[in-house]
């Protein structure tokens, strides 16, 4: 399988139309989509909190860099990376 | 064996079937043969309450489907409750009849996806499926969502006659642009079994349309979400119907029968409670229905000692009864079952049937005998 290739530092990226947070008082930290709903932990809710189409890819690294400072700051990029790219291959985002 | 705890599942989803009235004739629709008339339809301010019970209960998203749910003049006030609820709003529609106006409505009801249905890529041949000419109206409709901030999901129905459209619907899906698109074939029950001689594919038209489909999703990956279900009479494995048995889905009808899937009525013998009567939430921890075949207590062999038995909860009920003529025995799909032999034997059956079709053109595709669905009153 061709992997998706990495998202643009300079991009910023957005939920896509029709997947957003869950707003059940039961089931919080869970990002909704059509027929699909991905359980967050806190790195992963940090991420989508801050895909508002406002921040870049380059901006949401360099904030949970300053969060996560015991983890190394490279891998803190690459996890990123992936779990946008992930988010994309289930069409959750949009880069503008 | 361990008991069964319906406290250790909690429903996902709940389909919400609102009406039967729907203005398509569909040949494979998954409603009963017996369609619910409009005057034993549930009032809105129930619907209200299912919802928010079904949010208490754990439901993250509601999937409003009928029949059409156009056809119920209250959509709106349900969506909005739904949303209301915390719940994931979906519309499973055709999109007739469908205005921009009532759609702005829907929209700021807070829907968050609709999935709209295609019987296939172009008038003619979506027409005989659908007993109605409206593929154009649902071209219309597609574009009309595309302006709104809300997920689209394009659904196209597959069957023997038109998988030979494949390479033209996915055309079409890209020109339209969703975020998701699902190939659904076919399962038969409902109108669909009583179609089935004319739906059911062959093997070869089966594994050139996956080559086809997978190819679709490599070059569509990170621009439209490609999904597709397969026919499983073609299966080594029967599929998890319904994520299991009272695990993850919850159906109500027209009429407030709770139900664990869309055919359960087919099973003879059962009795569903209603949401009249009971909250959701009994009716999901007690009632004899949901139990019925909950974990693992009433499995047969070879279920009861496969180890795949915690993947595919042994299979389709409504299926094993419809063709084993028993709801507690191993999906007759499942090649271990004792019953596969009677699968092997429909599709033979209907592999010659088709062959008698492509040696004898003279039957024109307008004399096809197909059962349409009505429009209940």
């Amino acid at each position: 399988m061709a992997p998706t290739a990495l998202p643009d530092p300079e991009k910023r990226p957005r939920l896509a139309p029709g997947c957003r947070l869950a707003e059940n008082a039961q089931q919080p930290r869970a990002l909704q989509m059509p027929e699909r709903v991905l359980q967050l932990n806190g790195p992963s809710l940090e991420i989508v909190q801050r895909c508002d189409g406002k921040h870049t890819v380059r901006e949401i690294i360099l904030d949970l860099q300053q969060i996560y400072t015991k983890t190394d700051p490279l891998k803190v990029e690459q996890d990123i990376l992936e779990y946008l790219t992930l988010l994309q291959e289930q069409r959750a985002l949009d880069f503008e | 064996m361990q008991p069964i705890n319906a406290r250790s599942f909690h429903p996902l989803a709940l389909i919400a079937e609102l009406t039967h009235r729907c203005p398509l004739h569909c040949v494979y629709c998954s409603n009963p043969l017996e369609l619910a008339r409009r005057e034993v339809e549930l009032p809105t301010d129930t619907w209200v309450r299912v919802l928010r019970e079904a949010a208490e209960l754990g439901v993250m998203q509601a999937d409003f489907t009928g029949g059409e749910p156009l056809a119920r003049p209250d959509l709106v006030e349900i969506i909005r409750a739904a949303r209301g609820a915390g719940l994931y709003a979906s519309l499973i529609t055709s999109g007739i009849p469908l205005d921009e106006k009532r759609f702005e409505e829907i929209v700021g009801a807070g829907l968050d996806h609709l999935q709209l249905s295609f019987q296939g890529a172009e008038e003619e041949s979506a027409s005989e499926y659908s007993g109605t000419r409206t593929h154009a109206q649902k071209l219309r409709v597609a574009g009309c969502v595309k302006r709104y901030r809300i997920a689209l999901t394009l659904n196209f129905v597959m069957h023997r006659g038109n998988l030979g459209q494949l390479e033209e619907m996915i055309a079409l899906a890209e020109e339209i642009g969703p975020q998701r698109v699902e190939f659904a074939h076919v399962q038969y029950y409902g109108w669909a079994f009583a179609n089935r001689p004319r739906l059911l594919p062959t093997r070869m038209q089966l594994d050139r349309s996956l080559e086809t489909l997978k190819k679709a999703e490599e070059r569509l990956r990170g621009r439209i979400r490609v999904e597709y279900v397969l026919p499983d009479y073609y299966s080594k494995f029967p599929k998890a119907c319904m994520g299991g048995w009272g695990r993850k889905v919850m159906l109500v009808t027209p009429r407030g029968d709770a139900m664990p899937c869309h055919a359960a009525n087919v099973i003879p013998g059962m009795k569903f409670e209603n949401v009249q009567t009971q909250s959701l939430r009994r009716i999901w921890d007690n009632s004899p229905a949901f139990q019925k075949f909950r974990g693992e207590d009433w499995m047969p062999e070879p279920c009861r000692s496969c180890d795949r038995r915690a993947q595919d909860f042994g299979g389709c009920r409504c299926q094993a009864f419809l063709m084993a003529k028993d709801a507690a025995a191993t999906d007759p799909v499942c090649s271990l079952s004792p019953h596969r032999g009677f699968v092997d034997s429909i599709i033979l059956e209907e592999g010659r049937e088709i062959s008698r079709e492509i040696k004898t053109p003279a039957m024109p595709p307008s004399k096809v005998e197909w059962f349409y669905r009505p429009n209940p009153a």
